[in-house]
């Protein structure tokens, strides 16, 4: 990790702790509804960093995320229900199945050798089947939706993760923290640089005594994993799931635009485009509000053109462009 | 008893092959420009929409508002094509995907603002008749919808097969270097195989209100069903996409009769997987 800290350019290590400083001290003087979308951007950041993991690194285009977000909330707010077991430990199990999907896509995926598109179909049709199937499922309340209780005594409990908006901004913020690091760790490991070698040429990589097919099973266990625990912090911060919400195509898409706009398969990526993306929407609400214009649609209209104009614009992500523009470029990207 | 069934299976067939037109469109254009239209669907409900517009302004029925939408989305097509996606062929996916899926949060948007959420019901005047042979009784809309889908299909089936520009496409498919080599302009034709494949939404979509009544949540749900059909009949497969829309629409009607209607579209995934899994390049289609 000092070695990970080290590789940076002198400016960046600034940025960096700089930032941190200033996110970490923020509560003392941001209000609820700033702290809210800061909580909203970190989420984002986090599970598009385990998005990026998968798709960026390893390059496996997976456009069903949603179903390990959907997965890993229902079973820790399941445990916590009707068990009484804690998110604490419950996150655990919330891992352990939502990689366990992961096993299962990704072994019928890659051994059967489905790629590309059809890769991306595939974790589609698993995230939709596995919400209708949850539509329909009494253990978890079917479509009418899984409550968490919210009660006022409970407040500050946050063994149980019940508590104000504070708890859940440094959370969340220790989340997205936590997955960079993870992220920037991987890509300068033995494993990462294979998930490279995958990625950019599969068949150069097995001969070179690549297992290809572990390697990308590795990708899709830890962003499952990851993208389950995010699922927890999803169930417990809304205190509410629906199948229709959480595993929703849409979810699977918004969960991938921060690191898509930000650069996949850099480090810093898909936490620029949540800085990015976050506020871009937010601030569409605030100015569509402002102007009266209360169709529902007008601010996923121009949303839709600016993600057409981004992508135009900078395919290959904001970040890469930044990092150039203020010399921040750290030598392991 | 049989009866029964086999009245649901024929309407599943007759619902199939509207699905299969729409399928068709995105599997031309798969097959050829190589650029996955994550916005098939949205186009498709776009059409519903004009169909409705149509129908409620100037009592057009809309079999024969099939063939202005047709044509209407055939420039849409080759526009659309020329000016906006011609420089993402043969980018990586995620960036078609994020270009297309902007296009269709546009188009779903726009409906929401101009339409509303709720659903707009197109009433044809022989909208409850149906036919009687023996004991089933079959829809008569939807054996109209389904006859000019086949047509249509024919059609362009025709097209790919009899015309020189039709030739022409297919060896772009075929063999992208070669087909340059030999002198064909390679970007007109890609535009006019996405204004072919919207041509077909377009008529797709006239026919799809006989099926639904129209509204902006469609949009995605068509995408996916789309996707789906072209999987299971083998991507670039014209016919499979026809055969893989019957299937689904067969899946489709029998899951919503035997289990709940809300469960329908979960067989269908549990097929696509299957067919993934067991033949990955679909039903019709060759191995790469």
């Amino acid at each position: 990790m000092i070695e990970l800290w080290r590789s940076v350019n002198p400016r960046g290590r600034a940025v960096i702790a700089l930032a941190l400083v200033i996110l970490l001290a923020l509560p003392s003087v941001a209000d609820r509804y700033v702290l809210s979308v800061l909580t909203l951007i970190f989420y984002f950041a986090y599970v598009g960093q385990a998005w990026n993991l998968m798709m960026g690194y390893a390059g496996q285009l997976s456009l069903g995320h949603a179903l390990y977000v959907g997965v890993g909330g229902y079973v820790a707010a399941l445990l916590w229900l009707k068990l009484g077991i804690g998110p604490w430990l419950g996150v655990f199990a919330a891992m352990a199945v939502g990689s366990a999907f992961g096993a299962v896509i990704g072994w019928l995926g890659f051994r059967f050798g489905i790629a590309g598109v059809y890769f991306a179909l595939l974790t589609i049709a698993f995230a939709e089947f596995t919400r209708i199937g949850f539509d329909h499922l009494e253990l978890t309340g079917g479509a009418a939706g899984l409550f968490l209780p919210f009660e006022e005594k409970r407040m500050g409990e946050w063994w149980n993760l019940r508590g104000g908006q504070l708890l859940f901004y440094y959370l969340a913020l220790a989340l997205a923290s936590g997955a960079t690091l993870v992220v920037a760790l991987m890509a300068r490991s033995r494993l990462g640089y294979r998930w490279c070698a995958v990625r950019e040429d599969e068949t150069a990589a097995r001969a070179l005594g690549i297992d290809a097919f572990a390697v990308k099973m590795a990708a899709v266990l830890i962003s499952s994993a990851m993208t389950a625990i995010g699922g927890v912090f999803y169930a417990f911060y809304y205190n509410n799931l629906f199948p229709s919400q959480v595993f929703e195509m849409s979810r699977s898409i918004e969960l991938i635009l921060a690191p898509i706009v930000g650069g996949i398969g850099t480090v810093f990526g898909p936490v620029i485009g949540a800085f990015v993306l976050t506020p871009l929407g937010e601030g569409l609400i605030a100015l569509t509000e402002h102007f009266g214009l209360n169709a529902p649609g007008v601010k996923a209209v121009v949303y839709g053109v600016i993600l057409i104009v981004i992508i135009y614009a900078m395919p290959t992500g904001v970040w890469p462009r930044l990092a150039g523009l203020f010399g921040l470029k750290d030598r392991a990207r | 008893m049989w009866s029964i069934y086999l009245g649901v299976v024929i309407q599943g067939v007759l619902t199939g092959l509207v699905y299969g037109l729409m399928a068709l469109g995105l599997s031309v254009i798969f097959g050829v420009v190589r650029v996955v239209n994550f916005a098939h669907g949205e186009f498709a409900v776009v059409a519903m929409y004009a169909t409705y517009v149509l129908f409620t302004a100037f009592r057009l029925d809309p079999l024969l508002a099939l063939l202005p939408l047709a044509a209407v989305f055939f420039v849409v097509g080759y526009a659309l094509q020329a000016a906006l996606i011609n420089p993402f062929v043969g980018r990586p996916e995620h960036e078609q995907f994020i270009l297309l899926v902007g296009v269709g949060i546009i188009i779903v948007n726009m409906l929401l603002i101009g339409f509303g959420p709720d659903a707009r019901p197109v009433n044809l005047s022989y909208g409850f008749d149906s036919y009687e042979i023996g004991p089933l009784l079959i829809d008569k809309p939807r054996v109209f919808a389904a006859a000019a889908a086949i047509a249509v299909a024919a059609a362009l089936f025709w097209f790919f097969r009899r015309t020189r520009t039709g030739a022409a496409i297919r060896a772009c498919a075929d063999n992208l270097v070669g087909a340059a080599v030999v002198g064909l302009n390679v970007k007109r034709l890609y535009a006019l195989t996405f204004g072919l494949g919207l041509a077909c939404v377009g008529a797709a979509g006239a026919l799809l209100v006989t099926i639904a009544d129209p509204s902006p949540s469609l949009g995605p749900a068509y995408t996916l069903i789309a996707f789906v059909i072209v999987i299971i009949g083998g991507m670039g497969s014209m016919a499979g996409a026809l055969v893989g829309g019957v299937l689904i629409g067969v899946s489709e009607a029998l899951a919503g009769f035997l289990f709940a209607p809300s469960m329908k579209s979960m067989f269908s995934f549990a097929l696509l997987i299957a067919v993934l899994v067991l033949r990955p390049q679909g039903l019709m289609g060759q191995r790469p």
